[in-house]
């Protein structure tokens, strides 16, 4: 296992070193200590490893990343796993805002509680928050799933695309064109494997669980509208 | 950007450390706002007296004399002490207008930085570690204070443009982000007698709540006024006498994270500049939510 130590190592040195490992590579297991909320720790990572983040880390963690999985003993600053690619990014804290924003594919998993705009325009990537999401959380999301196990602050899902959202708790309001909608069997069924990858299957009742989406009816979703873009 | 620091203690062991404590959490606040730097001290205090802090052109050696003469002037005992560019005049309460006023008379050079019984502002143009260490941040005492660092948006790298902005005696506002009806806020400010000297749009803000407290509102009333009536976005820490609030405007794109343990509540921009409290690793950290007041009081 490789150690870091970033009271001794700076971020640009780690972030250099993770950047030089080749999809082959050997050193599959890393540690980063004394991570002491800095800023863009493990960003841009594109090999199929295991990074263990102990402490704090500030904005961007994981921002970009491929492949990697990144766990996080404690909290994340603002974008954490923002544009994340594909891999696995585990925060055991809380998040800061914009977590998992625009990420395109991959599994962001918040033990605690995410703040705003939690997955604001998120493009494919999975975001699991155990505790609740800030307001205006996946304003814009386009394709992806989001649940909270717990409440979701003001204007959930303003100006959605295609992203789909499963709340547990409340809701404080549902944003532009988000509208609650049926949860069938095939959501049930989605919903069960999401928590399956999270490790709670079977800790929650799925049913709990109540399912958020676009209505459709914003100017972008009109055809006559199409040759205004 | 911007940084902005704050540090209230519950522990009475911990004041002496407050200015030390300050100075490493702005440390890491330089690259947020590297250009000018400022601070409020709350230290000690005693009844019927009060503190001027002043800052002097930075040649003037002549200083203390000039208050020398001003005190002889108006017959009473004023008490000096400098730090770098700032002088705190300590005098009675009730002489504070009479100071002020023969300042402003004779010698027009000398600028009013803020008024209260504990309160002290320092501020100056330079990258923040410099202007700490200028002033001596790390030898104050204190029960409470707060830090802030400055990358100018609205208005011109000026030691006036610095924070904090006073909103009255021993009180005092540091932000982080933009007010963009300034200019409308000003205009009407000025007409109802607030003195507003900059084109900083963070002394509007704090004009603006001097001017809600002036009509009879609390310090939480007027942040929940101006959650209305301030157009743009914010964080902001407001400090007076006895503790200290902090609010974020409705959307809340700028940072703020606190940290509480049974010894202190701590504000920051970044989590950074907590990580050399103590006890940090056991701490409540949290995010202040938006729109939403919070106060500390001892």
């Amino acid at each position: 296992m490789k150690i870091f130590d970033i009271a001794k190592q700076s971020v640009r040195d780690v972030n250099r070193a993770l950047h030089d490992l080749t999809p082959d590579t050997n050193e599959t297991h890393w540690r980063i200590i004394n991570s002491s909320g800095e800023h863009s720790i493990a960003v841009g990572v594109d090999a199929p490893v295991d990074i263990e983040i102990e402490g704090h880390v500030g904005y961007f963690c994981g921002g970009m990343n491929k492949l990697a999985s990144i766990s996080i003993s404690g909290n994340a600053g603002q974008g954490v796993g923002e544009n994340m690619m594909s891999g696995h990014i585990h925060v055991k804290g809380d998040a800061s805002q914009s977590a998992g924003a625009t990420a395109r594919g991959g599994l962001l998993v918040i033990d605690g509680n995410a703040s705003a705009r939690c997955g604001i325009s998120m493009k494919g990537a999975d975001i699991i928050v155990k505790g609740d999401i800030g307001h205006m959380s996946a304003f814009m999301g386009q394709t992806g799933r989001l649940v909270a196990f717990g409440d979701a602050g003001e204007a959930l899902g303003d100006s959605l695309y295609e992203a789909r959202l499963y709340v547990r708790g409340s809701v404080a309001s549902l944003g532009a064109d988000c509208i609650e909608k049926e949860m069938r069997d095939e959501h049930r069924a989605e919903l069960f494997e999401l928590l399956t990858q999270a490790g709670e299957a079977g800790a929650l009742d799925i049913s709990a669980f109540r399912r958020y989406g676009s209505a459709r009816e914003l100017y972008t979703f009109n055809i006559d509208n199409a040759g205004a873009y | 950007m911007c940084g902005i620091a704050g540090l209230f203690l519950k522990d009475r062991q911990l004041e002496p450390d407050l200015g030390g404590m300050l100075e490493a959490m702005t440390a890491t606040l330089c690259s947020r706002g590297p250009d000018s730097a400022g601070f409020a001290i709350y230290g000690e205090g005693s009844s019927g007296q009060s503190k001027l802090t002043v800052r002097v052109p930075g040649a003037a050696t002549d200083s203390e004399t000039i208050i020398g003469r001003m005190a002889s002037a108006l017959g009473m005992d004023v008490e000096v002490s400098r730090r770098d560019t700032h002088l705190v005049l300590t005098a009675p309460t009730d002489a504070m207008p009479k100071i002020r006023a023969w300042l402003d008379q004779n010698v027009p050079e000398i600028t009013i930085v803020s008024e209260g019984t504990r309160m002290e502002v320092y501020k100056g143009i330079g990258y923040p570690t410099d202007v700490a260490s200028r002033f001596g941040l790390a030898t104050m005492g204190g029960t409470h204070g707060i830090c802030h660092t400055r990358m100018a948006t609205e208005s011109a790298i000026t030691i006036d443009g610095a924070h904090p902005f006073t909103t009255g005696a021993d009180q005092c506002l540091v932000h982080n982000g933009s007010i963009s009806n300034h200019a409308s806020l000003r205009r009407s400010l000025l007409q109802d007698g607030i003195p507003v000297r900059t084109l900083n749009d963070s002394e509007v803000a704090a004009g603006y709540l001097s001017r809600e407290m002036r009509a009879g509102r609390s310090l939480g009333e007027a942040l929940e006024s101006g959650l209305s009536d301030l157009d743009g976005f914010y964080t902001f820490v407001v400090g007076t006498e006895s503790g200290f609030g902090v609010l974020r405007d409705p959307i809340a794109c700028k940072p703020a994270v606190m940290a509480e343990t049974d010894r202190y509540v701590a504000f920051a921009s970044e989590y950074k500049s907590l990580t050399g409290l103590p006890g940090i690793d056991n701490a409540r950290v949290w995010e202040p939510k938006p729109a939403t007041v919070y106060f500390w009081e001892r």
